[in-house]
């Protein structure tokens, strides 16, 4: 065998190997959310880590299902967003809204918004994290809450853009069905590459 | 001698694994307390359960300890979604302390994930904001000291120390009513729901009808305008991310009464 034809078996086998590497085994970026390890169970009831979201671009919020005034608004907002975009950047995009108050939030509370909201099950994930995890996603998301006496909660309401590695790309505190341009702009950008 | 050295061996690993000797903590008996923050739920006082809570700061000592068991939280190995780069930056290596960082020096420069991380480890968690102000509010002889101008007084003049003195040992001053020293006049500490502090600094957004920050009642305020002490923590507390980390914060742990 010549030692060109060596090589290009090598340059091959190298080819083959990086296709054949499913995007999981790259290490996780130091900057990305799915550090944390975060079961949720979701509103048709299954149990995942949210680590398994990875390779998909996210847009991400926390809210509650009993909120009567701004969490509605949550989920018109991601709506909004959403029809700002082509049905291929649609498709490329993930809708995912995790409960702050999983004593309440079972499938059951969340399927129901899912329904009375008409959300394609398709993109949109409703989900609550363990009661201990709350404190830990808020916290790598930036967001902020207080659980009041009456059982409301005072919280940001902030839309938070994950590339599919898991990192912030982008951000809004601008609720409501008119989406903040920019973050439309960030949304579109990553969902064409 | 030999019988001795046997005993040892078989204490010294069970220690090692509690890790923590009940007198680390104080125990503290809770109950209706008026924050110094005007709270709308809670217009009556908050309501704090017994709990038990470190009588000392987590010094660098027991910290280092932490990460020789949980290299995970090293500065070098540890991700930056959980603790910014000048995470323990004063230590001299990633398991090594250094001149500036005595052993029994409070640690600082701790993310609240690490900081979280830590007390979970021991089965425990950081104590509350409630119930940080209520232990807080102890002087040496009075459960609750906040309404004496002298207490307050002495309170204020840490404030006004320059910070860039190296921090004394945790544990040189007096305890409080409760067992439970240095909760004032040596560091910064971080409270579990160092986030739920909601205090508005986005007022001058206000005239943006489509910026609703908060859901819900709105920012906290105020009720007693005077205490500085809590005024100052909370101003802090409710500015800083989970990652962050600075020169003054460090951290104390608590359990619940069980």
């Amino acid at each position: 065998m010549s030692l060109r034809s060596l090589f290009l078996l090598a340059a091959l086998a190298c080819s083959a190997l990086a296709i054949a590497q499913p995007p999981k085994a790259r290490p996780l970026p130091g900057d990305s959310v799915y550090q944390l390890a975060l079961p949720l169970t979701t509103q048709d009831a299954r149990t995942v880590d949210w680590r398994s979201l990875r390779g998909k671009v996210r847009l991400v919020s926390m809210f509650y299902t009993s909120c009567q005034y701004i969490c509605p608004l949550i989920v018109e907002s991601g709506k909004a967003v959403e029809r700002q975009l082509t049905p291929a950047q649609q498709a490329r995009l993930g809708v995912l809204l995790i409960s702050m108050d999983p004593a309440r939030d079972g499938p059951a509370a969340l399927s129901a918004v899912a329904t009375k909201r008409k959300l394609d099950a398709a993109r949109w994930t409703l989900a609550s994290p363990r009661k201990d995890d709350v404190r830990k996603v808020a916290g790598v998301l930036g967001i902020r809450y207080r659980l009041l006496a009456d059982g409301e909660f005072n919280h940001t309401s902030a839309l938070i853009l994950l590339d599919a590695e898991g990192r912030i790309i982008a951000r809004t505190e601008t609720i409501g069905s008119k989406p903040d341009p920019e973050f439309v702009a960030a949304v579109r950008e990553v969902t064409s590459r | 001698m030999r019988s001795l050295a046997a005993i040892l061996l078989v204490a010294l690993p069970i220690a090692g694994l509690a890790g923590d000797r009940p007198a680390r903590y104080a125990g503290l008996p809770g109950g209706t307390f008026q924050s110094a923050l005007r709270y709308e739920d809670a217009k009556g006082g908050v309501k704090v359960e017994p709990f038990a809570m470190m009588r000392k700061p987590v010094t660098n000592v027991e910290f280092l300890a932490f990460l020789k068991r949980h290299p995970q939280w090293q500065r070098d190995k540890v991700p930056k979604v959980f603790a910014e780069p000048r995470y323990l930056s004063h230590w001299a290596s990633p398991t090594g302390l250094g001149k500036n960082a005595q052993p029994g020096q409070p640690v600082v420069w701790v993310s609240w994930f690490a900081a979280s991380a830590y007390c979970e480890s021991l089965g425990a968690r950081l104590p509350r904001w409630n119930e940080w102000e209520y232990a807080a509010a102890a002087d040496e002889t009075r459960t609750d000291a906040r309404k004496d101008p002298a207490w307050r007084e002495r309170i204020l003049t840490w404030y006004s120390r320059p910070s860039n003195e190296g921090l004394p040992r945790a544990g040189l001053q007096a305890a409080n009513a409760y067992g439970v020293h240095d909760l004032h006049g040596l560091v910064w500490e971080w409270t579990d729901d160092h986030a739920s502090m909601l205090v508005d600094a986005d007022n001058r957004k206000q005239g943006d009808p489509e910026t609703a920050r908060f859901c819900g009642a709105g920012a906290l305020s105020m009720d007693d305008r005077e205490n500085y002490a809590v005024l100052m923590r909370v101003a802090m507390l409710s500015s800083l991310q989970a990652s962050d980390a600075t020169a003054n914060m460090g951290f104390r742990c608590a359990r619940s009464a069980p």
